[in-house]
């Protein structure tokens, strides 16, 4: 896979260890430019840490990631933030109104977010204008996650980072989520890396599936594999339901 | 007072003991061992503030600032033993307040530069900046962890630590600043000073106690508000590592 695409993150050997446990094993792959890969696996597969390293909220205990065929550690942590957004599956909220997340990452780099470009960000997720001085308090599952994209993709980031953002979505949140990732993926051509506990939206979304078990990359490939595994645990896994 | 009077005031320690006793609150123990402490540390810092006094000696004077100081930063470094540094940190701020507010006090001439004017308004100040950091650690800590959702937000979105770390360092300053200004509203309507009390029960014009209390009041409202902040600023950024990260496990 890496070999056909440009890659938009390539991870070379990354381990990653907290005290004695091995949470992630000699991981080495590549996420195609402008496109959506998801990664599946088992609670505890590491996937939220794989995540969280390429964001450099968390650094490899060995190896390196590469953007634009430059490691990550060379980076001002800040701009790789910036440059690689994360949505995480709890949608954390500051205090205060829709205006005041959205506003954030400007604000964070002493700039202002002015009301008509707030607007024009709601909108863009699917969320009323009238939701803009709602506070964070008052919205669902659902609309939090829209927001928390959103304020995300203020950042103007070329690889998005989406943590288990539907596991606690009815299905026509779900499905709203899903479109809108669908959208920022065709209209911006952002790099998509999604996990999911969802096979089906794995392989209804994904151009692209990971599948980490145990630390371990066990088996990648277009998002059809799942359909039909060449790995037995992988396969075991799918039959499973994905827990 | 006399020996004999005084000792007659331990009714005051036989009464709590009664009650612990009675209702099996099992504070005889501590009730016992406070007051046996407390006996012996007033005694002999009596005794030896009486030398100091008489001596007049500014290496007695620094010395005996300098065992406030070491008492203080160890009692307080108990409660921020998760943030690496925090002995260095406690000692720079009481030292830095008490610096401050002597520099205040001497240089304007406001009290004179006698051993019982600096050692009894360092005793105060540093015992306050003391029970200041305390608060501080407690409530910056609990913050920390409470909000670490939202820090790991604003260094995800690319954020600094200042910045991430910005809402639960000023909730924790406010936090423990909030007492001392609580207290000073209600003095004089809800509680006469200590300080105030003893001078006056000396003998003093209630007048002249009252100018003197004013002093101390306004001189720990310093004390507070520097060494919340000053304590702040410096332990924040034990709590990230040169990649902006958050440390694991600190608290």
């Amino acid at each position: 896979m890496s070999t056909l695409y440009e890659p938009a993150l390539h991870i070379n050997d990354v381990n990653y260890s907290m005290g004695d446990v091995h949470i992630l094993k000699n991981i080495t792959g590549s996420f195609p430019k402008g496109k959506i890969t998801t990664l599946v696996g088992p609670s505890g597969a590491g996937k939220t840490t794989l995540l969280k390293l390429c964001n450099g909220l968390i650094s490899p205990t060995s190896g390196d990631i590469f953007i634009h065929d430059k490691p990550i550690s060379s980076y001002e942590p800040t701009e790789l933030r910036r440059h690689v957004g994360i949505a995480l599956q709890s949608a954390p909220m500051i205090k205060g109104t829709v205006y005041h997340n959205l506003a954030l990452p400007m604000e964070l780099q002493g700039r202002k977010l002015a009301e008509q470009d707030a607007i024009a960000i709601l909108e863009d997720v699917g969320l009323d204008k009238l939701f803009l001085h709602r506070k964070t308090n008052d919205l669902s599952g659902g609309q939090l996650q829209k927001v928390s994209i959103a304020r995300t993709l203020n950042n103007r980031s070329e690889i998005l980072l989406l943590d288990e953002i539907t596991s606690a979505l009815d299905r026509s949140s779900l499905h709203e989520i899903e479109e809108l990732i669908v959208k920022i993926n065709r209209k911006y051509g952002t790099t998509i890396i999604w996990i999911t506990h969802n096979l089906e939206q794995a392989m209804s979304i994904g151009d692209y599936t990971w599948v980490l078990m145990d630390g371990q990359v066990i088996e990648t490939g277009e998002s059809d594999l799942l359909k039909s595994p060449m790995n037995e645990v992988v396969r075991q896994f799918v039959q499973g339901g994905a827990e | 007072m006399s020996y004999l009077t005084l000792s007659i005031t331990l009714i005051f320690v036989i009464i709590p003991l009664l009650l612990s006793k009675t209702l099996r609150l099992g504070l005889e123990k501590d009730t016992i061992v406070a007051t046996v402490r407390s006996i012996i540390q007033l005694l002999a810092v009596g005794y030896i503030l009486k030398f100091v006094f008489e001596s007049e000696n500014i290496l007695y004077i620094l010395l005996m600032v300098t065992l406030m100081i070491a008492a203080a930063t160890h009692n307080a470094r108990k409660k921020g033993k998760a943030i690496e540094g925090i002995t260095w940190k406690i000692a720079v701020t009481l030292v830095f307040v008490e610096v401050l507010t002597q520099s205040i006090l001497l240089g304007f001439q406001i009290v004179p530069p006698t051993a019982q004017y600096i050692i009894s308004i360092s005793g105060m100040v540093i015992g306050n900046s003391m029970v200041l950091s305390i608060l501080f650690l407690n409530r910056f800590t609990a913050e920390v962890e409470t909000h670490r959702d939202e820090t790991e937000l604003i260094l995800s979105l690319g954020g600094t630590p200042k910045q991430a770390i910005h809402r639960q360092l000023i909730n924790a300053i406010k936090a423990s600043m909030i007492p001392t200004i609580e207290s000073q509203k209600t003095m004089g309507l809800v509680q006469l000073p200590g300080m105030m009390s003893g001078q006056i029960i000396a003998g003093a014009d209630p007048i002249q106690a009252v100018q003197f209390q004013l002093l101390i009041i306004f001189l720990l409202l310093t004390t507070a508000a520097v060494s919340s902040v000053l304590l702040g600023f410096l332990s924040y950024p034990s709590l990230f590592n040169q990649r902006m990260q958050l440390l694991k496990g600190k608290f």
